[in-house]
């Protein structure tokens, strides 16, 4: 399959990736050139195949549903772009 | 034995000099990192040094020394690859991204080592995100082999791998999500392990895949790379994929006897694709393990060429989810410029992320949207699954696995600037082992052309010990694992 241009613009929408126009093109080569690698996986018979998704695992360990943290917001807000009393700066949403 | 010659011992030899107080972790690392400061300008294997941050470490280290706490590690100094997160230093992945995160807290692996008292002398370079097999990804510039500085170290973890190579530090830290810490391992003529998945924490390492991701170490010997393991491995409950096992210490039973030991070698993997001078030294490293008393049997791996397309739907399809969290709202890059919350996303990524991330995040989003997620993504665990039970066939024939790291040995600097795509192809002995969540190492096994090349070695799940004792077994009858390029080893030949 090729990737075309809207392809391409259409994964970056997704990926909230903002592109220059001149990687595009460069993408849709890319993109077309994996795409085909992945293509050989259509010719393997997998009916009756479970899909594997963690290796190794057969189960997941779980912790009782308890507070062990402390209160960090500070140290972790210290490397936040823009904050303002204990708030995430962002663009206004909601008018 | 002088500093200069102690720098370039194993750990065994600096621990005992460390214990006699021949050195202290302060004289120590000060020797380290002034041969870091040397070989920096031509290998750029570090995106961080902080001296007076290492020398309080080694200074800790001499305290704990000095004290009842049974320390015995402590003051051995360690590189981190800059995917840890470590309180107090900058953590960037090798991206742009995390140009200025100083992380808020240690990652588990970077716990335990400090816990034993281990000195970090800096933070390696990396391909951004461990996304690259060549380390030419990093935003900081790409690391060069020691070997060649013309050449490549292998990716991702290319810093750490250079580091160890060039004598810069005994061992460092690494992860392999397709090959990241077994290639480059091989390619700058080391030692590197990646654990089983599940046995070491993944708590604090910056994600690219999860279900591949695993953090492993780079040492001069397996007998090093024991005692690492044995440090870093354990039950973490803040990672629900860490397993709660009781494995005895790797470190361990390394001088067992391998006589009788089933080796398989897989027959798809010594044939076409592979080189001439990467195959012969193989094939006499085999020799040299039926020497050991080791047993030969041919296996078969049908489904691992379908690995590398398999591995190019999953590892981009868990980035695009990963790293989604870089948003330019709680930390990471922001974008000077933006009208609304949509744009500020956008290009704060656009700008953040370099080409190879943004191509697997795109590819990732592409695998996963509506109408292409059975087709692609399930397809890929399905077939993954075919390939974890070819090994699982395979170690009923046979008690490890051996066989090359990489087709070639590294290659110059830009082979690959027009075609990455090319470059995804040459991790196919590599990746496989990641899709089933195995063990393997990497030994030096010898040199083509003057470029080192790794014996691959690979285990059934949770027997990293048997692997260890094949390739110490392996190392007490060559010195492949002894040779360094001279240029960086303060050895004048």
């Amino acid at each position: 399959m090729r990737f075309t241009e809207e392809d391409v613009r259409r994964v970056a929408r997704l990926s909230r990736l903002a592109l220059e126009p001149k990687e595009i093109k460069g993408f849709q080569q890319d993109l077309s050139q994996i795409l085909d690698l992945a293509q050989k996986l259509q010719a393997i018979n997998t009916s009756n195949v479970e899909p594997l998704a963690h290796p190794g695992s057969t189960s997941v360990f779980l912790r009782s549903d308890t507070v062990t943290e402390t209160n960090q917001r500070e140290a972790f807000q210290a490397v936040a772009p823009e904050v303002d009393r204990g708030l995430y700066l962002v663009p206004r949403v909601v008018e | 034995m002088s500093h200069s010659e102690l720098l370039n011992q194993g750990l065994t030899e600096i621990v005992a000099a460390l214990s006699r107080h021949d050195v202290s972790a302060v004289e120590l690392a000060t020797a380290y990192l002034d041969r870091i400061d040397q070989a920096q300008p031509d290998l750029n294997a570090f995106i961080t040094l902080d001296r007076e941050h290492s020398l309080r470490q080694a200074a800790i280290a001499d305290k704990m020394r000095a004290g009842s706490s049974g320390a015995k590690l402590a003051g051995i100094p360690i590189v981190q690859k800059d995917v840890f997160c470590a309180k107090g230093w900058r953590t960037t992945a090798g991206s742009r991204m995390l140009e200025n995160f100083i992380a808020p807290y240690d990652a588990h692996v970077v716990e335990r080592l400090n816990e034993h008292g281990f000195v970090t002398l800096g933070r390696a370079n990396m391909d951004e995100f461990a996304m690259g097999s060549s380390n030419e990804n990093s935003y900081f510039g790409p690391v060069k082999n020691p070997w060649d500085v013309t050449r490549v170290p292998g990716g991702s973890s290319g810093g750490s791998a250079a580091a160890v190579a060039a004598g810069l530090a005994p061992a460092a830290t690494g992860t392999d999500t397709g090959g990241s810490i077994r290639q480059p391992a091989a390619w700058c003529g080391i030692s590197g392990i990646k654990p089983t998945y599940g046995r070491v924490s993944r708590y604090g390492m910056i994600a690219y895949a999860s279900s591949l991701d695993q953090a492993g170490m780079f040492a001069r010997s397996a007998q090093d790379l024991a005692v690492l393991m044995d440090v870093i491995s354990g039950h973490d409950s803040r990672d629900a994929t860490s397993v709660n096992r009781q494995d005895p210490p790797c470190a361990e039973g390394l001088d067992r006897s391998i006589r009788g030991l089933r080796v398989g070698l897989p027959k798809q993997w010594m044939g076409e694709g592979l080189s001439a001078g990467v195959k012969s030294v193989i094939e006499k490293a085999i020799q040299e393990l039926m020497a050991l008393g080791c047993e030969c049997v041919e296996i078969d791996l049908p489904m691992s060429e379908q690995a590398i397309p398999a591995y190019y739907v999953i590892a981009p399809a868990e980035a695009s989810s990963n790293l989604s969290r870089f948003d330019g709202v709680r930390f990471g890059h922001r974008a000077a410029e933006y009208k609304d919350l949509s744009e500020l996303y956008e290009r704060s990524r656009g700008e953040g992320f370099g080409p190879e991330v943004k191509r697997r995040i795109l590819m990732g989003s592409y695998v996963l949207s509506h109408g292409y997620y059975d087709a692609y993504y399930l397809q890929a665990q399905r077939v993954r699954r075919l390939i974890a039970n070819d090994f699982e066939r395979a170690f009923t024939q046979c008690d490890v696995i051996a066989g090359p790291v990489a087709p070639t040995t590294a290659f110059p600097l830009g082979s690959y600037g027009a075609d990455p795509v090319q470059m995804y192809l040459a991790d196919l002995y590599t990746i496989p082992v990641n899709l089933a969540g195995l063990p393997a190492l990497s030994v030096p096994a010898g040199f083509d052309a003057g470029m080192p090349v790794g014996l691959q070695l690979i285990g059934p799940w949770w027997h990293e010990a048997r692997l260890l004792q094949t390739a110490h077994a392996y190392q007490t009858t060559t010195d492949w694992h002894t040779k360094r390029p001279t240029h960086y080893s303060g050895v004048t030949k």
